[in-house]
């Protein structure tokens, strides 16, 4: 996730402090993992260095410097350009789940074992983010449903490659 | 083979309200269970997943008294399902279970209405106080004003929300569910299963939930997985 490109989206909203936008990122995108006031100050400075905002005059004499920073148009151009633009698909072919079963089959290990423990795992995670989602706004629900899909479509595998080991056993054995 | 007493679940403290054990059953040459056994706990929610011809219908069907196995014990309560005749097994069916299956399976001369009380009026309650009783369901699964409908006036998700709610207004001690949004788009199954196991909470209907969407299951406390006619040792449950 680019943090600066996102901050710059944020910037988009209007004229706004660090501290605002800091504020919102960790509301909305931080999701338990924040920014830190150092991290969002020098994206600000780059983005201004960049000419994709622009710093206000300093509000505040005493304490912690206070400005707020305003999106170019250079900057709103590329804010658009980039929620246009697909994020590349990423299809995790370096993925542990096919690491470990494949490994399994060559060390003649049971590999079905570690399918179904992986598969209560999975299903463990979907029944946290399906409760998650009774408590949540809408974009709690849309965030939860990211991952369920997500964990949906590893879940599938798992039980492709369940139904499929003997032919696997036999092609990685080869 | 043994017919003990079914196990009380340690784990929770709740007594096990159904429960199968070694079931075999076969259609033809073709078995479908082989051993299959699984015990479910007063108001528990339990899916029951598994590829496409496990069996997991199957088992679906012999908890629920539809179907006898040729080998094997069902209990229901710390009674005998399996041995019971035809004529008790469908009382005991109509009295203390509901169901919900892919397709609302509305009666299609029937209004919405009609068909949520319909289990009422066939197990004898008179029909003003089953209609009331159907009527009470239609705001809490959002069919305000689709009481009058018939089926094929009904959205798929409507229809599912009226089968749903016919599946629960005998207050049934255990809901048996096969595929409950099988025949539903994402966000009409969500609402679905939302609906479900609210109800089911709110009224400690114990829940048997057959389905091979893994984002159904995880409504439910705990799944276990068929497979050749077994249900596997290995399941996930809340902790």
């Amino acid at each position: 996730m680019s943090v600066p490109l996102t901050l710059l989206g944020l910037l988009e909203r209007g004229p706004s402090h660090g501290y605002d936008l800091k504020r919102d990122y960790d509301a909305y995108f931080g999701l338990g993992r924040p920014l830190r006031y150092s991290q969002v100050y020098a994206t600000l400075s780059r983005l201004a260095r960049d000419g994709k905002a622009v710093p206000g005059p300093v509000e505040q004499e005493a304490g912690p410097e206070r400005r707020r920073y305003v999106i170019t148009e250079a900057g709103a151009a590329e804010v658009e350009r980039w929620l246009a633009e697909p994020v590349p698909p990423e299809p995790d072919l370096a993925s542990e789940l096919f690491a470990k079963v494949v490994l399994a089959l060559m060390l003649e290990r049971p590999a079905d074992g570690y399918l179904d423990a992986q598969r209560a795992a999975h299903l463990q995670r979907m029944r946290e983010l399906t409760d998650l989602k009774r408590g949540s706004d809408q974009l709690g629900v849309l965030l939860a449903d990211h991952a369920l899909y997500r964990l949906e479509a590893d879940l599938r595998w798992i039980d492709h490659t369940a139904a499929r080991l003997d032919l696997l056993a036999r092609a990685v054995r080869q | 083979m043994t017919a003990d007493r079914p196990a009380v679940a340690a784990a929770t403290g709740a007594a096990t309200i159904v429960e199968a054990r070694d079931l075999f059953l076969s259609f033809g040459e073709t078995p479908a269970l082989r051993g299959a056994s699984l015990g479910v706990r007063k108001g528990e929610i339990v899916a029951v997943m598994g590829p496409s011809g496990s069996g997991k219908s199957t088992l679906l069907h012999c908890l629920a008294g539809i179907l006898v196995p040729d080998a094997g014990v069902v209990w229901l309560g710390g009674r005998r399902l399996d041995s019971l005749s035809d004529d008790r097994r469908s009382a005991l069916r109509r009295d203390r279970f509901g169901f919900v299956f892919q397709s609302g399976q509305l009666v299609p001369e029937l209004t919405a209405e009609e068909n949520v009380a319909l289990p009422l009026l066939l197990s004898g309650t008179r029909r003003g106080l089953a209609m009331t009783a159907a009527r009470k369901w239609f705001p809490t699964l959002g069919l305000d004003g689709l009481g009058g409908r018939r089926s094929g006036e009904l959205s798929g998700g409507q229809g599912q929300r009226v089968a749903l709610a016919r599946g629960l207004v005998a207050r049934p001690e255990v809901l048996f569910a096969d595929e409950p949004t099988g025949a539903l788009d994402s966000v009409s199954g969500e609402l679905v299963m939302d609906l479900l196991t609210a109800a089911a909470r709110e009224h400690g209907t114990t829940v048997v939930l057959v389905t091979h969407d893994a984002r159904v299951a995880a409504y439910a406390d705990r799944e276990v997985v068929v497979r050749d006619g077994k249900v596997s040792t290995l399941t996930g449950a809340k902790p």
